[in-house]
């Protein structure tokens, strides 16, 4: 009786079971596949034809539908799981179904000015070929500064430097320092026919930073205003001597001159000495005092400005 | 450049060392697009964001350099350098509408000069009420201005307050 008992327990339990399983099972011929990345199912099972004539089409249809979210359902459940604020979500993987596109394709850019004169020319992107050291030359290189160190004379910093392959920068550089290595520094060198004039030539001004150091500006000012500001002219003894000087040689060879104009050829030797000994002496200028007026003092006559 | 534009500005009054020297900060000129500005520190840093070519002005022009490298001062300048004009020019109320409108001051609008002036000395040029109203340059001493006759310059012309709105547009 007991064992009959439980075995029909067991049995009703499996019915419960199963009674409770059948609302979320579904049979279908054919799996569906699934894109839960996009919550999408795919079910390819033909359709009974009879039976969509038979039952009310609507019937027939809501069941289906039911049947296949059902599935979707499941396969939802069957992913990983997690808590967010008292609700639970299942995390979706990633959509394997690929979408068409929602913006037209771009249009391929216009082809900038360069790209267009080098097609036009026929240039073609040339890469540089990384620079591989020449044994050669270095030995050349090696072998020129020994022989310099052993005479003792200086290496031409820049020159033709026994290389294979000269840059255009490092001829022009060759070109331009041979030309004025002359006696007068190139000044009266002719120029090829064709060759231009060599730019970037003269002094280069150099500028302060814009933000320079502040203190060291605001030093310099200062002085420079203490400069304009002391009544005296400053003098630069050196230029005062000299200006001194050529003076006097002026007036020297001046008088010299309408001497020799007047006693005639024997009287011309003896004027130079004398004279010429007495006024060199730099005494002479330092107790000018003031001398010529030099010195940067000009504030007394700007003029119109 | 820095000689010639100290030596101009110099020419108004000694003390413009001031300027450069202040307790409240550090101020510097800057020489931008030939102008001459004057700029305090904090704002010098924060042009440096702008590039050359986009910008106009900075802080407060002082005047700019001409095609042959001359300064010349503009009115901008007028409140930063009256207080340490050392030569003075005032001129008398019915003159001082002429003199705004850019006219050389006569010597019957003189009111009063200060003593040893020099000619072609830089002034600014005051109302009879002290208010300042812009810069000129002394065309005769003072000596000589005693005994000029009425119609006769003794003033240039250089920069008025008037300019505020005749040259609105230019002023930067």
């Amino acid at each position: 009786m007991a064992a009959c008992s439980i075995e029909d327990l067991l049995a009703k339990a499996e019915q419960d079971e199963a009674e409770k399983l059948k609302s979320i099972t579904v049979q279908k011929e054919l799996d569906l596949e699934f894109d839960i990345g996009n919550l999408v199912a795919y079910d390819k099972n033909r359709i009974d034809i009879r039976q969509f004539r038979e039952q009310k089409k609507e019937d027939f249809l809501r069941s289906l539908a039911r049947d296949n979210t059902q599935l979707l359902v499941n396969e939802i459940w069957k992913h990983p799981t997690e808590r967010v604020e008292e609700v639970i979500v299942v995390k979706l993987p990633e959509p394997t179904t690929p979408l068409p596109r929602e913006k037209p394709p771009p249009k391929p850019r216009p082809p900038t000015k360069w790209e267009e004169f080098a097609k036009l020319k026929g240039i073609q992107k040339k890469k540089k070929t990384n620079l591989v050291w020449d044994d050669v030359a270095k030995n050349e290189l090696h072998r020129l500064r020994n022989i310099a160190r052993a005479q003792k004379i200086k290496v031409p910093g820049v020159g033709l430097t026994p290389t294979a392959q000269q840059s255009k920068t490092d001829l022009a550089r060759a070109v331009n320092v041979a030309k004025s290595s002359t006696a007068s520094a190139g000044k009266f060198q002719d120029r090829l026919p064709k060759e231009k004039a060599p730019r970037n030539t003269g002094k280069k001004r150099k500028f302060q930073p814009v933000i320079g150091n502040f203190s060291n500006e605001k030093q310099r000012q200062l002085d420079l205003l203490k400069v304009l500001d002391s009544k005296k002219p400053r003098l630069d003894v050196n230029k005062a001597v000299n200006k001194q000087m050529r003076e006097d040689d002026r007036e020297e060879s001046a008088a010299k001159f309408k001497k020799g104009g007047k006693k005639g050829r024997k009287g011309g030797n003896f004027s130079g000495k004398g004279k010429g000994g007495g006024g060199k002496g730099k005494g002479r200028a330092g107790g000018k005092g003031q001398g010529p007026p030099s010195g940067k003092k000009g504030a007394g006559k700007p003029g119109k400005r | 450049m820095c000689d010639t534009f100290l030596l101009s500005v110099h020419s108004i009054g000694e003390n413009i060392k001031h300027l450069v020297d202040r307790p409240d900060g550090t101020y510097c000129f800057r020489l931008h697009n030939d102008r001459v500005y004057y700029i305090s520190e904090t704002i010098l840093k924060l042009a440096t964001n702008i590039s050359r070519g986009k910008l106009v002005s900075v802080g407060t022009c002082f005047g700019k350099f001409t095609k042959t490298i001359k300064f010349r001062l503009h009115i901008t300048a007028l409140d930063f350098l009256a207080p340490y004009a050392k030569f003075k020019v005032w001129v008398k109320p019915g003159q001082e509408q002429s003199f705004l409108y850019g006219n050389h001051v006569l010597k019957s609008g003189l009111g009063r000069i200060t003593e040893n002036t020099n000619q072609y000395q830089g002034v600014v040029v005051y109302s009879m009420a002290d208010v300042p109203l812009g810069f000129g340059v002394a065309a005769k001493s003072t000596q000589e201005c005693r005994r000029v006759d009425p119609m006769s310059i003794v003033v240039f012309h250089q920069a008025d307050i008037g300019e505020f709105i005749r040259s609105e547009d230019t002023l930067t």
